[in-house]
């Protein structure tokens, strides 16, 4: 049922000023960055600060031009969205599956518990010469490392969503005669998709996190080999235009996360 | 009258680490068709636990629950549980809902998804069968969760207070609502309460439980006369039974 509905100026007042306000934020925004950047800028090009330290805004992006030309910006960057997906991907999974598991036996749960808790407080990078000695020099080493890295984390956040589960909904569900494989079907999993975004949310940062560890580690390849290579031989336009790259992909991969919840979830939990 | 529910001597002990806790002691109860049981006690007193117990989700200690005659088979009982609150999932739509006991029990059929939408369609809920239950108010929620709990064409409903999370107004048109609903699809009931006014507003018989371990304390059967329960609260002898059945439970 859609009609033509008058709004009273009062209403017409208000949607302007909210649309005012939300324009205000975007401007703001954009100032900051302007701002920052601009200063950024005219103290490199004045002197004021050693722009062969801290480059500056013209010369990364001189920096990333000629990475795209002549040093296969895109060969790096796909290197290491490969590593982060794919290490995203199969911590996501493999972590959905053992706390499916968990869930599923509580006595498996008490028993992996101290170990999981060991494996959480432990800083992954420690691992790293293990890894290096396990998986070689390649892009399996930081895979692995993004792996290990991104499933504690994904474990218990969606464990805990499993048994966040609402009891009385359970109950209902047994007084109708569910097995423990249809509470799962019907309940549980349906039941956590906030979590399981949240989850995913969570990851896309950890996938990074390892893949540039992995990388700085042992690569030969990558944007955290192009920022551990610029760093080397003091080269910070290189250090830079590499950051700014990662961000960029970052922001990107988050996005569709993001993105994903808004199709996936329409209604309230 | 066929007897569909009997409890027989139902005793129920249950342990913790440190301690051994007598919830319901020697408790008998006959259910015929067509009664609308309430059972009513001090809270904490174990009502819940005896639904659970009926509805074979807890086995007693000891004694015997007879449905229908019979030693029941907890797995295929027929028999549909409204909790306090609708716990409609929000993930399906209204209809989707409705069919959840259908998909449970495996008996998903064209015959039963149609029984289901026409008793939506004679609950006037049709025009929301398409809609997700955050769209609908608190009261339209819970005629839905009755209704999911008729689609298996149950022979005794379980209601564990289903109104408590309603507010006054709501509850008294919702209590309406669900008394004539299950009047008019003829089913047999027990309701746990600590609402000694819907108690006697709703039911034909009213058990009257002790502080733990719960034993059964009295039986009565007001005997009120209106069609409806709003109708009965305005009655005469619903005061009388009131104080009657108030003085009982602060003995």
């Amino acid at each position: 049922m859609k009609y033509e509905r008058k709004f009273s100026p009062e209403h017409i007042k208000y949607v302007k000023k909210v649309k005012r306000e939300t324009l205000l934020v975007w401007i703001l925004r954009f100032s900051i960055l302007i701002l920052f950047l601009g200063l950024w800028e005219l103290f490199a090009w004045s002197g004021i600060i050693d722009s062969f330290i801290s480059s500056s805004p013209s010369k990364i992006a001189i920096t990333i031009g000629n990475l795209v030309t002549e040093n296969n910006l895109f060969y790096h960057m796909g290197i290491t969205l490969y590593e982060t997906v794919l290490g995203f991907l199969i911590a996501v999974g493999l972590g959905y599956v053992i706390a499916l598991i968990l869930w599923w036996s509580e006595r498996v749960r008490r028993v992996l518990e101290p170990y999981i808790v060991v494996l959480n407080s432990l800083p992954k990078i420690a691992l790293g010469p293990i890894i290096i000695v396990w998986c070689g020099s390649g892009n399996k080493a930081i895979i692995f490392m993004a792996v290990l890295i991104g499933i504690i984390v994904a474990i218990i956040t969606m464990l805990n969503g499993f048994l966040a589960t609402d009891k009385n909904k359970i109950l209902l569900l047994k007084s109708m005669g569910a097995n423990k494989l249809q509470i799962l079907t019907k309940l549980v999993v349906p039941g956590s998709l906030p979590t399981l975004i949240s989850m995913l949310k969570i990851s896309v940062g950890m996938a990074w996190i390892g893949s540039i560890m992995g990388e700085y580690l042992v690569s030969k390849a990558g944007l955290g080999y192009l920022i551990v290579y610029g760093g080397q031989v003091f080269k910070l336009d290189l250090v830079m235009a590499a950051t700014v790259v990662l961000c960029l992909l970052a922001t990107l991969m988050y996005s569709l996360v993001a993105l994903l919840e808004k199709v996936i979830i329409k209604h309230k939990y | 009258m066929n007897k569909i529910l009997e409890l027989k001597n139902v005793s129920l002990t249950y342990q913790t680490m440190d301690d051994e806790i007598t919830a319901i002691d020697n408790l008998s109860l006959n259910c015929h068709e067509g009664d609308f049981i309430s059972i009513i006690g001090p809270s904490g007193c174990g009502k819940t636990t005896i639904l659970s117990m009926i509805a074979g989700l807890i086995e007693p200690s000891s004694g015997e629950i007879l449905f229908e005659g019979k030693v029941r088979d907890t797995k295929k009982l027929s028999l549909g549980y409204m909790l306090q609150k609708d716990h409609l999932f929000a993930w399906r739509t209204i209809e989707k809902n409705v069919f959840l006991p259908l998909e449970i029990k495996g008996v998903k059929t064209n015959a039963n998804k149609e029984y289901a939408r026409a008793l939506l369609c004679k609950y006037g809920l049709s025009a929301f069968k398409d809609k997700y239950p955050d769209q609908l108010s608190g009261g339209m929620r819970q005629r839905v969760a009755l209704i999911r709990t008729l689609v298996s064409n149950p022979k005794l409903l379980l209601l564990d207070e289903p109104f408590s999370a309603l507010d006054y107004q709501t509850r008294l048109a919702v209590c309406d609502d669900v008394y004539s609903i299950i009047k008019n699809e003829n089913k047999t009931t027990i309701l746990v309460t600590h609402d000694i006014s819907e108690a006697i507003a709703m039911s034909n018989v009213i058990v009257v439980l002790t502080e733990r371990p719960a034993k059964v304390k009295s039986i009565h059967r007001p005997n009120i006369l209106g069609d409806t329960p709003l109708k009965r609260r305005e009655s005469a002898d619903f005061g009388l039974w009131f104080e009657k059945i108030w003085k009982e439970l602060n003995q």
